[in-house]
Order: C-alpha cells, then structure tokens, then sequence
C-alpha cells in the first residue's frame, strides 16, 4: 500500500530502516532519528545489528538494551532478544519469576537456534510494544539490512504459522496491527546511487509488498554527489587541459595543474556513472514512494557533526 | 604446486593455494573482488578455477554476465574471454552460487538412514523454515558446500564470497556450533518427553517454561524435528568437524577486503584479530574503492586553493586563450578547486584509517576506486590487475 502523500515520514510511530551494508543505513538512522527529536517529538533510536557504532554518530558511550538520552529529547538503545525475553515475560505475561530462572537464558538461545523468527520476533515485539505502550512519538530502527529484513519484518506471521497456541501466538495479533497500519509502521530503504544497492533496493521492495504485510515509506538515496558543473560548463572545463591554457595556470599557480583536472574528471564521471543507477531507481520505485536525496559529506569525521549536516538536509528533503 | 614461504602478491598466494576465502563487511566490494581474483587465477596461473558466492541477491550473476546459475557449476564460456581481450586464458573459470535450501536436501539426503527418514525431515515445517530462512543456516551450509566442492576434487582453486552475516565471522565459527548444536544437553532434554512420555521432576519445570511460552504442538514440532534429525547425528556432526578442519587447512587461505571508511576499517580490524588469534591462515588484505594518491599532495591541494582563490583573475586569462566567457570559466576553475579539496578531505580521512590499520597480513594490496562500473569479465580483470602483483 503506498503511503498517502500528506503523511510525513516522521508522523509515522514505527520506522524501518534498512539498505544493502555499506551505504550509510546507522547514520541516515541517526540523522531521522536527531531530526524529529529536534522538531519535538521523543523519539527512541534502536540499533538491531549490534555492529555497536550507533553510538558514533552521537559521540557518546555504547548503547546498551536500557534506551539513554544520547541528545535532547533523543533515546538510543541496542537490542539484546535475551533482555527483551525478560522484559516481556516480567511485564506482559507477569512471570516475573520466571524470567529469573537460571537457564532461562540458555534455554532461549537454544529455542531460538533451532526455531526460526523466535529472535526476530522478541525483537520486533518489544519494538512494537514500546509503540503501544506510546513511551515515545517515535521509534526509529537501525534494521537489518537487505537480505535479512523480510525475515524480521514476516516474523510475526511466520511466527503464526508455526505456533498454534499459546501466549506467543496471541501476541502476533496486535504486533501485526501495528506492522499492517502504513500510518504506524513504515519501512525506509536506504541505498547509494549505485549498482548493487540500487539493485537491492528494487529487489526489496518487491519482497516488502509479496512477503509482509509492511508498507514501504520512503527510499532515502544517500551519497549523492555534487553536480560540478552546468551547461556548456563541462566544455569549458575540457579546454583548460589543452596544452596552451595548461602551461598557463601552471605558470600561475606554481605546478601540475593536470591532478586538479583529474579529480575533477573523476568527480564528473563518478556523478555521471551514478546518475544512470538514480534514472533507474526513480523508474522503479512505485509512484506515490517519496524519494528523498541526501548528499555525500565531505567531512573529515563521521561523527556529530556529519550527523547534524545530514539531518540538515533529510529536513530539507521532507519538506521542512 | 609449489608452496611459497612467503607470498608477496595475491598471485603467488593464489597460486600456492586451493581455497581463498574472501571475507568483510556489507558494501566494500567482496563479491566484486572475488570474483576478479579468480577471473585472474583462470587467466594467469590455469586450471580451474572455480569462484562460490553465496549472497542470496544474485550479485555475482550479475558481474559475471551470467544469468540465474544455481548450485550447480557454471562454466563462464571462453567467448567471455574473448571478448574481455583475453582469448587464450591459461585455464578454466567455474562459478556457483549457492541455494541453501537445495543444498540441505543434499545434506539430509547424503546423511538420513533411510529414503521414508528423508522424506519425513524435508516434509517437517520446521526443517521447511530452518533450511529456507534461517539466517544462520546460511553460513553453515556455505561452508559445507564449500567442503562439498573441493572434496569432490573438480577445482584446482576454489575463490569464495562470504555471506553477509550479522557478525562477519560467524561462517567460520558456523560449522563449529552446528556440531555443538546437534550434540547440545538441551535438545536431549527437549526431546525426552516425547520420545519416552516420562518426564522426570527434575526437569518438569523446564517444560513448562517452555510449554507456557511456546504452546506444546510447537514444542512437539520441534522435538520431531531434532528426534528425525538424530538419526543424521553422527554423520553430521563428523562432517562439520570436517568443514571445520578444512578452514585451518594451510591449504585455505582468507584474504580480508574493505574499504577505507571508518566502519568496514572498525571491522576488517576485528576480523584481523580473530582470524590471527584463532590460528586461521589470514594472507592478504585488500583495500577497495582507494581514492587516487593525488589527492593526498599538500602541495597540490594548495594549488587548488590557489585556484579557488585567484579565479576571477585566472578566468580573465584563460578567455584570452579560449575565448569563452569569463565567468563561466571562473565557475568552472572554482569548482575544480573546490571539488578537489573536498576530496582532499576523504583521501586524508582514508589515509588516517589506514594507518589505523597496524596488525596486517602478509600481502597488502591497494584497489583504487574505479568511477565505472563493473559488470563484464573485462572489468573483472581490470579490477583484478590493480590487485594481482
């Protein structure tokens, strides 16, 4: 179900984010997550993939499965199935007691070893829980990427078709609620102007619509490079390496001129190689999806700072 | 073939081995690289050469101009080469890829006791769902395809692409925990009851942790499961202790590929670590996507500047030369100078990381980034020349 046009990607409780490894998905999170906290919303941030540098993009200590302010009005959290077994049995089955037993722990990791989606459905559920329990405006996840989100986001019916009865199975009920309402739940799909991840990113979102009952809410496009130059421009730009103007601005500026050349000529050809993949991407992706473009940083750190200059342009882009 | 005591190229490391395992994180151009190492190997050292990928987005396909190829292998025909302006490779190039859930069955059916066994375990839900999606299961069964293949002995070098798992390394230690799996206290505890319908006091309570949570019917799934999958035990097990042993084989060797980005560089260290402490044969370390070194000369970075600063004056002199308008070449001076500083900025970030990068293998080679894609043998090769000695 595409998302209706008025609806933000931030008006949404729940949101997905995930890409092929590599192209940016923990900071995009990030960047969402330090842009609606800013607009006033409270908003949890919750890393998945424990890669553990969710924490980076804040400069702040490791997160741990108890969510922390890491920004103003911002929460951050890891998620560890184990704890959030723990918390579930104490809070919403009242089996405190049980939560306490000693190969508890064991016990689970075995369980979930051998039955698949028990892991990703602790994870989703405690996911949609907090959505329920309405403790914040906003929960944004740093996912699992690609080839592994349909598994965690089919959890829950998969979860239903293997389990008939019991508290487990009665659970499924209101998480695919929340999952299945596109004014709740969205999926965002981060990719670079690439092959391989614009390739995925297709192929996802195929899988999304035939396999879970998640709405697909936006395709962040990170990575962008800068269109160096304009019309008639790129002429211009091809004469100053013949060998009369080149002998000039060398005598000028003291040195090769040719290197400058070459990384501009770089740069033009990197932007144009990718403007293909863009062209194919906006082809398709379903109308009605939001594509939203973030540049490429050239920043000397990926911390803080490149965090706040993405969110900069994510508001930007979502029309702020 | 000879063994060299110390490789100095990823030629001669490849040349005295019979199963490179390429291994990174998501995005820094394995697959790519894997492939291009054993196109290489198929042209310059011979035989056959066989590249394994195991990514379930059907990536190297793509790379390889193949379409839809499944775990069986493929030859990539000789006219590829022919038109990748390599008519005469010394050797052969093989590619597979691998489908987890076809090569379960083959596991199940090399390993069951008897045809009504194998019938039962590939029709059991659970069995369905662990060989179809089960994350874990691919790592596993990459490396016992991987075992698989070179014991048949069709393959002079088998080059592999590794999953992209949760935790990188996880394919490694995979075959590992499926024998600690299958040999597991708990399973046994878990199958008991239904096997003989006694449930002795000790372990009730367990059950009905478990029954409360899971429902006994899932639990009875389960346990029929595991009680099928006895049957398999032994074989199984010996097997992945096989698998196991062929990864610290000095005939295996692991070659790291990543990037220069802070998070892939976070990653390929703790890969270099593990592989190094857990006596793995880590050989090489490749550096993908590496930005040109001159982006890293002070002096033309100055002159960049130079550029950008002087602009107005320099275009007034270039149109003297080409006659087009002023300002637009003062546009064009100040976008090459500033996109040359601006790249300046990653080159120096890249060149911090790889100093960051202290413990390294023998072979470290440098893989500049290439501003065009990579789809055909001959970018392949391209690719790989930058890598190869």
């Amino acid at each position: 179900m595409p998302p209706q046009d008025n609806l933000n990607l931030l008006d949404r409780k729940l949101v997905f984010v995930t890409g092929k490894g590599g192209v940016g998905k923990t900071s995009v999170t990030a960047a969402l997550g330090l842009l609606a906290a800013e607009r006033g919303k409270k908003t949890l941030l919750c890393e998945v993939d424990s890669k553990g540098n969710l924490s980076d993009f804040f400069e702040t200590g490791p997160t741990h499965f108890e969510e922390r302010e890491v920004q103003p009005n911002l929460w951050a959290m890891s998620m560890d199935t184990e704890a959030s077994l723990k918390q579930y049995l104490t809070l919403q089955l009242k089996l405190g007691l049980m939560a306490r037993i000693g190969p508890l722990a064991r016990m689970f990791d075995f369980v979930a070893t051998a039955a698949p989606g028990v892991k990703e459905i602790v994870t989703v559920g405690k996911l949609c829980w907090e959505v329920r329990e309405r403790h914040y405006d906003l929960v944004v996840v740093d996912a699992a990427p690609t080839g592994h989100i349909v598994g965690q986001l089919a959890a829950p019916q998969a979860i239903n078709g293997l389990i008939q009865v019991g508290p487990v199975r009665q659970q499924t009920g209101w998480m695919l609620e929340i999952l299945g309402d596109p004014a709740m739940t969205g999926v965002a799909i981060v990719t670079t102007p690439e092959e391989m991840p614009v390739n995925e990113t297709i192929e996802l979102q195929g899988r999304i619509k035939a396999e879970t009952n998640v709405a697909l809410a936006a395709v962040i496009i990170n990575r962008v490079l800068p269109e160096l130059f304009g019309r008639g421009e790129e002429e211009v730009f091809e004469q100053l390496g013949d060998r009369e103007v080149l002998d000039m601005l060398e005598g000028e500026v003291g040195g090769p001129v040719a290197p400058l050349l070459d990384g501009a000529r770089m740069a033009v050809t990197l932007r144009r190689t990718r403007t293909e993949h863009l062209d194919r991407l906006r082809e398709r992706i379903e109308p009605g999806i939001p594509l939203l473009y973030l540049p490429y940083l050239f920043a000397r750190s990926h911390g803080l700072r490149s965090t706040r200059q993405l969110a900069e342009a994510l508001s930007a882009e979502l029309g702020f | 073939m000879a063994e060299a005591e110390n490789p100095t190229s990823l030629e001669s490391l490849l040349a005295a081995k019979e199963i490179a395992i390429f291994c990174g994180s998501g995005g820094v151009g394995k697959t790519t690289t894997a492939a291009a190492a054993a196109a290489m190997a198929a042209v310059k050292l011979g035989g056959k050469v066989l590249v394994l990928t195991v990514d379930p987005a059907k990536r190297l396909a793509n790379a390889l101009g193949l379409q839809g190829f499944g775990n069986v292998e493929t030859r990539v025909p000789t006219s590829a080469f022919k038109a990748a302006g390599q008519p005469h490779p010394r050797g052969e190039l093989w590619a597979a890829m691998l489908d987890t859930k076809q090569s379960w069955d083959n596991l199940v059916r090399r390993h069951a006791p008897d045809p009504a066994t194998v019938a039962r375990i590939l029709e059991n839900p659970l069995y369905q769902n662990i060989s179809g999606r089960f994350v874990q299961s691919h790592e596993y069964i990459a490396m016992e395809r991987l075992y698989e293949l070179h014991s048949e002995g069709n393959f002079d070098l088998i080059v592999v692409d590794t999953p992209p798992t949760r935790n990188a390394l996880d394919f490694i230690e995979a075959p590992e925990r499926m024998a600690e799996f299958f040999s597991s206290r708990f399973l046994r505890l878990l199958i008991v009851p239904y096997r003989s319908r006694v449930v002795n006091l000790a372990s009730r309570p367990f059950y009905q942790v478990a029954d409360r949570i899971l429902g006994s019917q899932f639990l009875q799934d389960i346990a029929e499961f595991f009680i099928l999958f006895q049957t398999m035990y032994a074989g199984f097990v010996e097997r992945s202790q096989a698998v196991a042993r062929l990864l610290r084989d000095k005939r295996t060797t692991f070659v790291v590929v990543t990037t220069l980005e802070a998070a892939p560089v976070h990653e390929a260290e703790f890969f270099i670590d593990v592989l190094t402490t857990k006596k793995f044969h880590l050989d090489a370390l490749v550096l993908n996507k590496v930005l040109p070194s001159y982006f890293n000369d002070e002096v033309a970075s100055t002159r960049a500047a130079v550029l950008v600063d002087r602009a107005p004056e320099l275009a007034a002199k270039v149109a003297g030369v080409i006659g087009a308008e002023p300002a637009q070449i003062e546009r064009v001076l100040t976008e090459v100078g500033e996109s040359f500083s601006n790249f300046g900025v990653v080159a120096q970030r890249e060149a911090a990381q790889r100093a960051a990068l202290s413990k390294s293998p023998a072979v470290v080679a440098a893989v500049p980034y290439f501003e065009t894609d990579i789809y055909d043998l001959e970018g392949l090769l391209r690719l790989a020349e930058r890598f190869w000695t």
